[in-house]
Parts: structure tokens; C-alpha cells; sequence
């Protein structure tokens, strides 16, 4: 093994001695289905894992292609960690060849956000400007079609410090992410305000990225400085007090929090991540479980309209279900169809990159389709990368689900 | 906060025997959750139910068999289902094919007869309810047979399929398809894709054409269509002008995958909820009951609690029972007690490697009802259940359909039954 393994490493790695080659994981894998680029989870990782010694070097490249959505590790009936084994494998890769430019700027939401948002008219015009698009992709690799957002032009964090919400309620912890920071702070407001409905006081601490968009491109060092910086700043809002939780509306961030970092980065000793993982807590899922305690306001007014919904893979690998559909059910007049297709492609950044981005139009196409045949106005989502994908992918106009509940209720 | 959600009932493992017994539940009106730590031995089975094929002789009318298999054999998992409820559960199944996701494609057959049908390595397998895309295969047909293969799919070979049918009797030739594939090979599943395309479809029909003599009838690996088999079938049928059918293969089933989505609709239409990746790790109990299991999400724990479980999270082969090093066999979600294993002087496994190894009859200590011994609250089905052994008997999926069914209408009248006392 090498040097710098860790136990959990070990524990990932020995998991693949479980694998008894039956082919589940290569029937759910959405990249390996479209292009032979990337020859499967199977393959790539619990195969090719037994020819990654240590520190020689790899030998095996085509794991780059794998988007790290994790559908094979919760197919797996043998509970062998294959998307994790193969992010390490993407890690070593990257270590050995070199990151590109590109991989170090994209990566970094919060770079990105405090220096688009003051700008936000220049940036977004320079996003949307087709030549310098195709610049972008010939000199950084940046694929001139890649779904960008729009900057918000004002950060979440300045609302939330603006206002006065209720003194008193059950404490709750924000954590919003940089897509609501930057993006979308609507989000963030309509979170806020369905919790403050529901006797929540909630609390938004000083917060930057959870280092997932560095961790899905193989940049493990700088994953770990971000999301244990993260994980300080969360921490001491719920040390004190075991009933506090943090909840969050960024599918894929929480997953890093609950799950990702301490698995696939090898933090599973850091106190203050564990406390962080053990203690946060999807929207949806929070929702769901103040619905079964009988504590989930269901004031909903009808809201006619016809919604597609797709639950994001990062979502499904919280392993909780789709307790958005649950939700949506609860609103009158709402007509919901679920999609049966895995995955829209996006994966965070990988269907931005220029290498990439034919893959992963590919990987979404089978969604799209189902979108457009159900004849749904507006999709439902709960990861923002895969709403601007799908967006890009249909034309229609994509919403996390909360979006319906804040209707619904009419706040 | 503490993560708790409570249902009617909570069904531990999503194989057929778990879908099953979900989709029932939900059916009759109860508020149900599938959890599973992941997708079951659906994608690497035929797809086909196998209700009894050998007693241990060949079998041709499961019906007939199995009265006197469940009258010499008190303890076979079908003589505590019993024989109308494996008739009523075929029914159901056929009706829940008609009512799922996959139109034209249907299943058919009798309790009373069991197909005849090529594996593929061209051995005849008995099977009692089949996809109808496999129903031209029966080694009764009178027309010779044409195996088509393709290099593009490495696990199948139709040459040794047409020989060893040869040798069973049925006249048989093999042919190979050039078929395109970008990378150096593609399993029935990437074939499967292919096939829902119908320009594809056409221009594999034409090649194939050429290669066919006049009354051949045409079997192809089981791949004749992801999405829509049954218009994949259905039009390579016509555009060949005879009767084509689908061999099972190695996995990944592709009519395997399809049984899937068909129960898995069939859970979702009736409300009834799956959450896959989620690995039941703990159990609470209450005296001779199981109050809640706890399910792995990541970070926290998710507790389930319900008046009544399902377990149907498989046998040894999906680890759900185990022998350990030191020779102890635990069952390792709920920790039940086992039946049907050796004593400690006696022989665990035999040389003969096909033989009836004694560990196979392994499986949860039952009653007459499938209640787990010391669990009053736990029913179990498919091949959590010993005293069968289905790949000799080829039972496997008829004992999975129809405990899953069982223990459906059993836990549903349990729930009602409780329901009524609180009342």
C-alpha cells in the first residue's frame, strides 16, 4: 500500500474483494452506456484497483471519463465502494499527469462567485458571448456549451444578514452553498422562509465552499483544506446543543458533508467534519421527517400545474429515497411525474468540460426525452447543477421542489 | 431530531421476492417502504419464473409435481406458501406485466406446463411463466433452429448453442451477424439499446435475412430490446417473416433488467416507496418483536419503524445469510436464528460440487405462516427461506413471486389484524 494510506483507504480498497463481478453496477452506469470512452464501473474500479500499487504509477486512464455521479456504489448489492475507489483512482491520475488550468479554476465556486458578483452584468455578458465562449474552450478546455450560470449579482449571505426573522423557534442551521450564495439566493430566501413557517429560528453562519467541485476533479489536497475549513466554521453551531441540525438545499454539498468527504478524502478521524456529517441534513429529507412526526405545516394552497420531477444521482446517494416526491404529493392540484432516467449528465463540472460535454449530452439525452414527453411546464430538481442542465437539455425551466412547497404555502 | 419515519410495513431487500411483497402491500392500501442495500438478483437471472422444473426428474407439470413435493417435504418453502397461492401469485404477475411500463411485452404460461425452453450453452431448461419473446424457443416446435450470434458479444456462442441442441434432438445451425460495435466488446444490455432503435433494428433484420433458410425459426441472445421488447420482437418477427426468439444469456439479463422495472413500477404505481443504497445496518426490539431497523444514509442513521417487516434480502449468495470463518452461519441483517444447518460432525459440503451440498437448505427458521422463529413481527420470503434448493430444482423464482406474495396477504392481515385490536 502506499504511504499515504489511510485506514479508510484501506477500508474502500477492501471492499473490492466483495466484488464478485456480477455486472449491476455496468447496467446503471450512465457513462459507460453512451460512450466506449469509459469502460465501466466494474472495470475501472474493483478490476483495474488491483494493477494501482502504491505509488507506481497508474496504468489505467480511462477512469478520468467516470463523472463520479456514484450510481454504481448504491446499485452494488455487495456494498463494494466503487464510485469511491474510482475518485481515488481519478486522484492518483491527476497527481501523476498534472491538473490543467482549467481544473483549478472551475473548481472553485467561491473564487468564482466573489468575483463575478460585483461584475455581474460584464460576467454574465462574457458567459453568454458566443466568441468568447469558443476562446474559452480552445485556451482552457472550457466547452463553449457548457450550461454556465447566470450570477445573481447579490449574494445570499447580504439578504440574510439584512433581516430580522423570529426570535424565538427551534434553532436550525443554514448551510446554503455557493449556488444559492452566488446564483440563486432566491433559493436560500424561499429555504429560510418555509423553515421560519415551520417554528424554525434559523441561523446562517459565515460559510464558504464544502470543496466537492475540487474533490470530483481529483484535487484531494485542496478539497481537504476547503471542506475542513467548512466544516470549522459549522461546527460550533451545533456542538453545544445535540437537538441543532444543519440542513441544506445543495444536494451535493450535503452529500460531501454527511458522506463524500469522509469517505473518498480519507477525513473520517476529524472531529469536527464528524460532527458536521452526523448532524446535517437534506431539505427534502428534514421535510419528510417533521411530515411523519406530525410537526410539517401542510397549509398548502393548489397549485395547478404539471411538474416533472427528477431526483439528481447526488441525492440518491444519500440513500434516503425521494423524499421530494413525498412532499409534492402533499400539494393540491399539483400533477407530478416521476423520471425513470438515471442521470442528466451534468455531474458538477464535468459536463463543462470540453472533453466531456458531447458525454454528457449524451448521458442527459434519455431524460430530456422523458422530460419533453410528459408534458411538464417546469422541472423539479434538487442539485442546481442538474437544474441548469437540464435547462440546457429541454429549454424549460428547472426549480428545486421546495420551490413548489413555497408556493403552495404562499409565503 | 432524531432521522424516524414510520410505515405500515417495511420490506428488507429488492430482489423479486422483495418487490413482490412490496407491491402487494401497497396494493392493498398500506403505506410501505423497499429498502435495499441494493438492486437484486433480477439482472442476472433469465427473467423467466421457474415455478418447479426438476422432481428430480424433469417436470412438465409444476401443478402436478409440486402436490407431491409438498406432501413428502413439510418443510419445502412452497409447502408452506401452498399451491393456490403460487396459482393466484402467477396471475397476478401476469396481470402486473399488462398493467407495467413495457406495452406489447407479455409473459406467458400455465401452473399445469412447463416450457421447454434453450439455455445458452443449448442445454433445455423447464420454465413455467416466460416472456413471450422466448416462447418460440420450446424444443416442441417442429421448425429447425437458426442461433444467431455476433462477435460483438464475446459471452455468447452460437455455435456450441446449435451443437448441444443437436445433440438434445433439435435440428440446429449457427450463424454470426457483423455487428459494430466502438469498443472491443458490448454486453446484451449496449445490444439491448441498440434493438429499441428501429432503423437499427431494420438494417440488422436485413443482414440477418440473408443468412436464413426457408423455414428456420431464429434465436437470439436475449437482447432484443431495452426500453420496448415487445415492439423490438414483435417487428423483428415481422421483417424476418418467421418466428424469432431470445436465449437468455450471462449477465446482465436484459429480461431480467425488464422484471425489474415491472415490479418496480408496479411498487411505485400502488405509492409504495423504494430507497436503494440503503443498507439495514441495526434492529431495535421489543420482546419477541423487531420495532424498527435502522438504514445507513450517510452521516446519520435513518430509524424505520413499523408494525410489521418483510425480510427478503436473499441467501448466501447475496450475503444476507453467511458462514463465517470459525464455520458459524448467521443470518446478518436481523440476526435470526437458522434452520437446516449441518451439525458440527456432520459434512458441510460434499466433493461433487453439483451435488445437494447439506449448507444449501440453510436458510431463517419459520413457521407454517413464514414468521421468523422469534420474531414475531418478521415474515420472510425468497431465498432467505431453507429447505429448498433452487438451482436444482429450478424453483428459485417461483418460490421468490409466490412467498413474496404470501407474506404480502400475511402481513397485510397481521397490520389488520392489529389495526382491529387497538380499535
Amino acid at each position: 500500500m502506499s504511504s499515504t494510506s489511510t485506514p479508510i483507504d484501506d477500508l474502500l480498497r477492501g471492499s473490492l474483494d466483495h466484488c464478485v463481478k456480477c455486472t449491476i453496477c455496468e447496467t446503471q452506469c450512465p457513462v459507460s452506456n453512451v460512450t466506449p470512452l469509459f469502460p465501466g464501473p466494474k472495470y475501472a474500479g474493483p478490476q483495474a484497483e488491483r494493477y494501482r500499487v502504491g505509488d507506481e504509477p497508474s496504468v489505467e486512464w480511462s477512469v478520468d471519463y467516470c463523472s463520479g455521479c456514484g450510481i454504481c456504489s448504491q446499485a452494488c448489492p455487495q456494498g463494494v465502494k466503487i464510485a469511491e475507489i474510482n475518485a481515488q483512482a481519478r486522484h492518483k491520475l491527476k497527481r501523476q499527469n498534472g491538473i490543467p488550468l482549467r481544473d483549478r479554476i472551475i473548481t472553485r465556486p467561491t473564487w468564482l462567485g466573489r468575483a463575478g458578483t460585483p461584475v455581474a452584468p460584464l460576467a454574465n455578458f462574457t458567459l453568454g458571448f458566443k466568441p468568447l465562449r469558443a476562446l474559452g474552450e480552445k485556451t482552457l478546455g472550457v466547452h463553449r456549451n457548457g450550461p454556465a450560470p447566470k450570477f445573481a449579482g447579490r449574494r445570499f449571505s447580504k439578504w440574510a444578514r439584512g433581516r430580522s426573522g423570529p426570535v424565538s423557534g427551534r434553532r436550525i442551521v443554514y448551510f446554503h452553498g455557493c449556488g444559492t450564495e452566488y446564483y440563486e439566493p432566491w433559493e436560500g430566501q424561499k429555504v429560510v422562509e418555509i423553515l421560519e413557517h415551520n417554528g424554525f429560528r434559523v441561523e446562517v453562519p459565515k460559510q464558504d465552499c464544502c470543496g466537492l467541485p475540487l474533490q470530483s476533479s481529483g484535487l484531494f489536497d485542496d478539497a481537504r483544506k476547503v471542506v475542513l475549513r467548512l466544516a470549522r466554521a459549522l461546527a460550533p453551531h451545533v456542538r453545544e446543543d445535540p437537538e441543532t441540525i444543519i440542513v441544506g438545499n445543495a444536494t451535493s454539498c450535503t452529500l460531501m458533508l454527511k458522506r463524500e468527504a469522509r469517505e473518498i478524502l480519507g477525513l473520517e478521524d476529524d472531529l469536527d467534519l464528524k460532527l458536521v456529517s452526523e448532524r446535517t441534513y437534506d431539505i427534502c429529507e428534514l421535510l419528510l421527517l417533521l411530515h411523519d412526526r406530525g410537526e410539517l405545516k401542510t397549509d398548502f394552497k393548489p397549485v395547478s400545474e404539471r411538474v416533472a420531477y427528477h431526483a439528481p444521482c447526488q441525492q440518491q446517494g444519500h440513500y434516503i429515497g425521494k423524499p421530494a416526491l413525498e412532499l409534492l404529493a402533499l400539494i393540491p392540484g399539483l400533477e407530478v411525474t416521476e423520471m425513470n432516467a438515471r442521470c442528466c449528465g451534468i455531474a458538477g463540472t464535468y459536463g463543462l468540460k470540453a472533453e466531456k460535454y458531447d458525454i454528457a449530452m449524451a448521458v442527459g439525452a434519455e431524460l430530456f426525452g422523458q422530460v419533453r414527453d410528459s408534458g411538464a411546464s417546469t422541472v423539479a430538481c434538487d442539485s442546481e447543477t442538474c437544474r441548469w442542465q437540464i435547462t440546457h437539455g429541454t429549454g424549460l425551466g428547472s426549480v428545486h421542489p421546495i420551490d413548489f412547497l413555497h408556493r403552495a404555502y404562499g409565503l | 431530531m432524531r432521522g424516524e419515519l414510520h410505515y405500515d410495513a417495511v420490506v428488507i431487500g429488492a430482489g423479486t421476492a422483495g418487490l413482490v411483497a412490496g407491491a402487494r402491500l401497497a396494493e392493498s392500501g398500506a403505506h410501505v417502504c423497499v429498502l435495499a442495500k441494493g438492486i437484486g438478483s433480477t439482472h442476472l437471472a433469465p427473467g423467466t419464473i421457474d415455478v418447479l422444473g426438476y422432481a428430480p426428474d424433469r417436470v412438465a407439470s409444476p401443478r402436478e409435481a409440486l402436490s407431491e413435493l409438498v406432501a413428502a417435504r413439510p418443510d419445502h418453502p412452497y409447502a408452506l406458501i401452498g399451491l393456490d397461492t403460487v396459482d393466484h401469485a402467477l396471475a397476478w404477475f401476469e396481470s402486473c406485466v399488462g398493467a407495467g411500463p413495457l406495452a406489447g411485452y407479455r409473459y406467458v404460461g400455465r401452473f399445469e406446463h412447463n416450457h421447454l425452453l434453450p439455455t445458452a450453452v443449448g442445454a433445455l431448461r423447464p420454465s413455467t411463466l416466460v416472456p413471450e419473446t422466448m416462447v418460440a424457443g420450446d424444443a416442441s416446435a417442429p421448425e429447425p433452429v437458426c442461433v444467431v450470434g455476433s462477435r460483438a458479444l464475446r459471452d455468447f456462442h452460437p455455435a456450441l448453442c446449435a451443437a448441444n441442441l443437436t445433440r438434445a434432438g433439435i435440428a440446429a445451425r449457427a450463424v454470426e451477424v457483423d455487428i459494430d460495435v466502438s469498443r472491443a466488446d458490448e454486453n446484451a444490455l449496449g445490444l439491448a439499446r441498440r434493438f429499441d432503435d428501429p432503423a437499427w433494428r431494420a438494417g440488422f433484420a436485413a443482414r440477418l435475412a440473408l443468412k436464413l433458410q426457408a423455414d428456420e425459426r431464429v434465436g437470439l441472445p436475449a437482447m432484443l430490446g431495452a426500453r420496448d421488447p415487445g415492439g423490438a420482437w414483435s417487428d423483428l418477427e415481422h421483417r424476418l417473416g418467421r418466428r424469432v426468439f431470445e436465449i437468455p444469456t450471462l449477465p446482465p439479463s436484459v429480461p431480467g433488467m425488464r422484471l425489474y422495472e415491472i415490479l418496480r413500477s408496479a411498487l411505485r404505481r400502488a405509492g409504495g416507496r423504494l430507497i436503494l443504497g440503503a443498507e439495514v445496518v441495526d434492529a431495535e426490539r421489543s420482546g419477541s418483536r423487531v420495532s424498527a431497523v435502522l438504514a445507513r444514509t450517510g452521516g446519520h442513521d435513518t430509524r424505520y419503524a413499523a408494525p410489521s417487516f418483510v425480510l427478503a434480502a436473499g441467501g448466501f449468495a447475496s450475503g444476507a445469510i453467511e458462514l463465517d470463518s470459525r464455520w458459524i452461519t448467521h443470518e446478518r441483517v436481523l440476526g435470526l436464528p437458522l434452520r437446516g444447518v449441518p451439525a458440527p460432525e456432520q459434512p458441510r459440503f460434499l466433493g461433487d460440487y453439483l451435488a445437494e451440498q447439506p449448507m444449501s437448505r440453510v436458510g431463517v427458521a419459520v413457521d407454517g405462516d413464514l414468521r421468523a422463529e422469534g420474531a414475531d413481527n418478521v415474515l420472510v420470503a425468497g431465498a432467505a427461506l431453507g429447505g429448498a434448493v433452487p438451482w436444482r430444482e429450478l424453483s428459485g423464482e417461483g418460490i421468490a413471486l409466490a412467498s413474496g406474495f404470501r407474506v404480502a396477504e400475511l402481513a397485510g392481515a397481521g397490520a389488520a389484524a392489529t389495526t382491529g385490536a387497538a380499535a
